[in-house]
Order: C-alpha cells, then structure tokens, then sequence
C-alpha cells in the first residue's frame, strides 16, 4: 500500500507559517497508478485519508481567521518594568486623551449633522456635500482616537458614475479608515446595538445598502439596489468588501462574485495593517465590536497602509468569477496577503456537496478507466 | 489530564507519546494539543462531530462521515494515537491496521464484500452505479482468490498489499 507523506512536514511544523498554500491544496495530491486494477488497489484508500488526517491536523481555512497573539518581550527583569510604564501610559494617558478627542468630534459632528440634515432638507445637493465632508470629519476624528497613522499610497478616489471600490477586508474599521479619504457608500451587514443606531442614522446619508447574512432572498435583494446605486449620476461611489467577513490580514478568502458583475469598472484598494503596534484583526467570534474599539484605543497606534490600485475592467471572454479572483491576486500581491481557496462564509455554514461530488467523480473516472486497461 | 486548561505536563506529554508508541515527538504532540484545543471550541475535552465538519477541508473528503464515527467523543490521548497511523514514523503495519479499522466499520474483525461496497460507494458517489460497482469488486476479488462471500482478515490486508 502506497505510504503516506504528506503529513510529514505539517505535524511537526504546526506553528510555523507555511510559505505556499499550494502544498496543501487536496486535489494535486491524488496520485494516478496505471495498469490493472487489483485487489489492492481498490482497498488502498491512503490517499483520501491523509487528505482527512492533513485537514485535521491543519487546514488552511481556520487559518485565516485565527488572531496569532505577538511573542511576549516582556520577560524579563529589565524589559517588565518598562512595559509596565507602557501600561500606565497607555491606559493613564492615551486612553483619557482619546477619549476626550472622540467626545469633542462627536459633539462638533453632532452639532453640525443635525442643524445640517433638519434645515437643508429642501436644498439637496448642498446638504449632501455638507454632510459628506461633516462624516469625513468624524472619521478623522475616529482615526485620531486610536492615534491611526494611515498612508495613503494612489491616486484618490473620484467621483465618477459605473465604477465600483473593492478592498479587503480586517475590521469594520477598514471603513472609517478608507472613509476619512473619501466619502463612500458601503455595503454592509447591519448590526445590533449602538452601531446599528450609527448605521440607520449617520451612514443613511451617504447613501448605504444593509443586507441580512442569514436570509436567502436577500442576494437579489441586495444585487438589484447595487446595480441601482451605482447606475446614479450623484451618488457616492460605492464601496464593497467582497470577501464577505472579517480575515486576519496575512490571507484572503474568495471574493463573492456579486461586486463584479455590474457590468463598472472595479478599483481594487488594498489595506495592509502594521501588526507591531497593534493587531487590528476583528475576530467578531471573541470579541464584539466595543471590545475591539477598546482595545484600539489602548494600544500605541493603529499603524496601516492603503493602496489605491489600477482600475480594471471585466475582460473579454473572462466571467466575473474569474475577473474576482483577477482582482483578488492583485490585491494579494499589493498587500503581501497570501490566498486561500476557501469561501468566507464557510465560517457560518458547511461546503457544498459538489466539492465533495468533484472528487468521487475524479475518483469515479479513474477507477473505470482503469478498468479498460486489460 | 489538563483538558480544560491548555497546559500540557510533561507527564501528559510522556502518558500521550506511550500511548501512540512513540509515533510522535514530544514537540509534535504539543503542537497537536494546539490544534486540538483550536478545534474543541467549548472546551468539552474532546472535539464533536459538528466542530470537525466546521473544517471545510474535512467536510469535502468523501470518507468524513466514516472518520467521524472513529473520531466521535476521542479525548486528546485517543486523538493522537488516531493520528498516529499518519506520522512519518508509523510502520507499514500500522498503516494498513488503520485502514484496516477505517473498513471493518462494526469492529469484528473481518472486513465482508458488503464493508468494501459501502467504502466504495462512498468513494465515488452517484458516478458509478451500485450494480458496476458490485461487478469490479466481484471482479477483483476473485482475481485476488477470494470470493464475494469471504470474509477478510488483518492478515489478508497484508497478504494483498504486499
């Protein structure tokens, strides 16, 4: 019976990070025997269970969505004092400064927004430019509260009809961050609590699109108000994070196809996040977004980079799937991401049967074509 | 042992290593115990059905549902000598013990022409019609000298692969 190697290296490298994901990837490794089919071939089944034991001991799904926790510097007796002084620092006087810059924002926001919304109802275009740059303003003033040192690499974002933003996707905080640059639309899932009271009131404004993870209907729903939004002269371009959930910013999920079959042209942005002053991965199974806020606002900085990428256009004789993952790679790449064939909402439900149906066929042809052979 | 905490002695480490036969260095069960703890989400001790199938890579394998009924309510020590047929270090024999238990799914002993259909079905799904499927295997079994009512041994396995 044929031996199985496969699982020589990951078991004993289970915590290091694998260079290429192409090792693991299932259906290379099915190797294909010639001649007469025997006994023995039949009964050999190594192959498809060290694919099962490879999954169970690491698979490059769960991968994605794991937060690796920093190695801990503070272990010794020089460097602990002084990363108690960090901690004092951080929670005595950052914090408390933060937290009065972000009450100012929302006061000088709401001040503004709400005379602005109320008043102006007659004169739109001018109320909608007005609020525009007053939710500019605020997320500046988000940035600003964990102390965000964002570099902005590309030419800015205009405002044309028919074209739509792609970026990846680490956080919610991906939005505010692009959002200080340029007012956008976004697409998003609506949330419970006070971030759903932001959601229905401030981000109305600029023109959002809610959609329901768990209900089916809803992908028409959602692909119909898309092709609406963007077909408006004076809307806010739209912005859209195909990989559908939060990844932990050193891989990408497929992208959902939906971004890419409007027929516009798509802009890819790619964030990459600087992980030595903070992980700002939003891993929404641990923590809730509260949480997480806090947990920016006590670190040293949000350190990050935005790179506005070349637009492109849906090919000749390419389907949008194969346009999403053109736009995926260029991301990977922009962003030093590695990718993964998996997608994101496996986290909510189980694969479909035909990945498994795909492999008994394989399986299927192989035995029979064998079988000719006598 | 520690199930509920995630430190491993090295005396769990030890009790584990004995138990697979030292198919596993010690560096190896640690980085298991990791996986292990990564998979058992609510801290149950052992992992379940559903957060093995919450591995899509798991979930796509065609034998996942007969792999599941060997994994079902394992602890870590069981886990690791479940794996232990995988590392590099186990012998040919383990191996094809492993197999050999994957087959004889109600654990007599003996492996009928019925366990080896069922094995096949899984296989190769609706692409090959139940009669086909009966037809091979009657096929190569007897070109093997056995016919569709013997029963295999451990010992035939070994007898076959070699």
């Amino acid at each position: 019976m044929s031996g199985s190697e496969k699982l020589t290296s990951s078991s004993s490298e289970l915590d290091l990070d694998r260079p290429n994901i192409e090792d693991y990837f299932p259906s290379s490794s099915i190797q294909e025997p010639r001649g007469k089919l025997r006994l023995r071939d039949l009964l050999d089944i190594s192959p498809t269970l060290t694919e099962a034991a490879g999954a169970i001991v690491d698979d490059s799904f769960t991968r994605c969505f794991k937060s690796n926790p920093p190695e801990p510097w503070n272990w010794n007796v020089y460097l602990f004092p002084l990363w108690c002084c960090g901690v004092v620092v951080r929670y005595l006087i950052l914090f408390p400064s933060r937290v009065i810059v972000l009450t100012l924002g929302w006061i000088v926001f709401l001040s503004s927004f709400i005379p602005v919304h109320v008043l102006l109802k007659g004169h739109d275009k001018l109320r909608k430019k007005l609020e525009r740059y007053l939710v500019e303003l605020m997320c500046s003033f988000f940035v600003a509260s964990w102390t965000g040192v964002v570099k902005y690499h590309g030419p800015r974002p205009s405002r044309r009809p028919k074209q739509v933003f792609v970026a990846n996707h680490t956080s919610m905080i991906d939005f505010i961050i692009l959002e200080q640059m340029t007012a956008f639309a976004v697409i998003m899932q609506k949330h419970p609590g006070w971030v759903g009271l932001l959601q229905s009131t401030i981000l109305e404004s600029v023109g959002c699109i809610w959609f329901h993870r768990s209900e089916a209907k809803d992908r028409e729903i959602v692909a119909r108000k898309l092709r609406e939004h963007v077909r408006g002269i004076d809307n806010n371009p739209l912005l859209i994070f195909p990989e559908g959930t939060c990844v932990n910013n050193h891989y990408t999920v497929m992208f959902k196809k939906g971004a890419f079959e409007l027929g516009c042209t798509v802009c890819p942005i790619a964030i990459k996040y600087n992980k030595i002053f903070v992980d700002a991965f939003w891993n929404s199974r641990k923590q809730s977004f509260t949480t997480h806020l806090l947990q920016l606002m006590t670190s040293w900085a949000v350190v990050c980079d935005v790179w506005y990428l070349e637009p492109q256009t849906l090919k000749v004789g390419e389907t949008p799937i194969e346009f999403a993952e053109r736009v995926r790679d260029i991301i990977s790449v922009r962003a030093g991401l590695k990718k993964v064939p998996w997608d994101g909402y496996l986290k909510y439900s189980r694969p479909s049967p035909k990945h498994r149906e795909q492999k008994q066929q394989s399986f299927a042809e192989s035995m029979l074509q064998r079988l000719q052979e006598r | 042992m520690g199930n509920t905490s995630s430190m491993l002695t090295q005396y769990d480490i030890e009790e584990v290593q004995e138990h697979c036969n030292c198919t596993f260095s010690q560096q190896e069960i640690v980085s298991l115990y990791q996986r292990f703890c990564q998979l058992d989400r609510n801290g149950g001790g052992f992992i379940s059905a559903e957060e093995f199938l919450s591995v899509p890579e798991f979930a796509v394998n065609p034998v996942s549902q007969r792999l599941l009924r060997m994994l079902d309510g394992l602890n870590f020590k069981e886990f690791v000598a479940f794996l232990s047929a995988f590392s590099p270090r186990a012998t040919t024999q383990q191996k094809i013990e492993f197999i050999f238990k994957v087959y004889d799914s109600d654990g007599n002993g003996r492996v009928a022409m019925n366990d080896m259909l069922e094995v096949l079905r899984d296989l190769t799904g609706q692409f090959i019609s139940q009669q086909q499927r009966e037809q091979v295997l009657t096929q190569v079994l007897e070109e093997a000298g056995y016919t569709k009512d013997s029963f295999l041994v451990l010992s035939d396995f070994m007898k076959v692969s070699c």
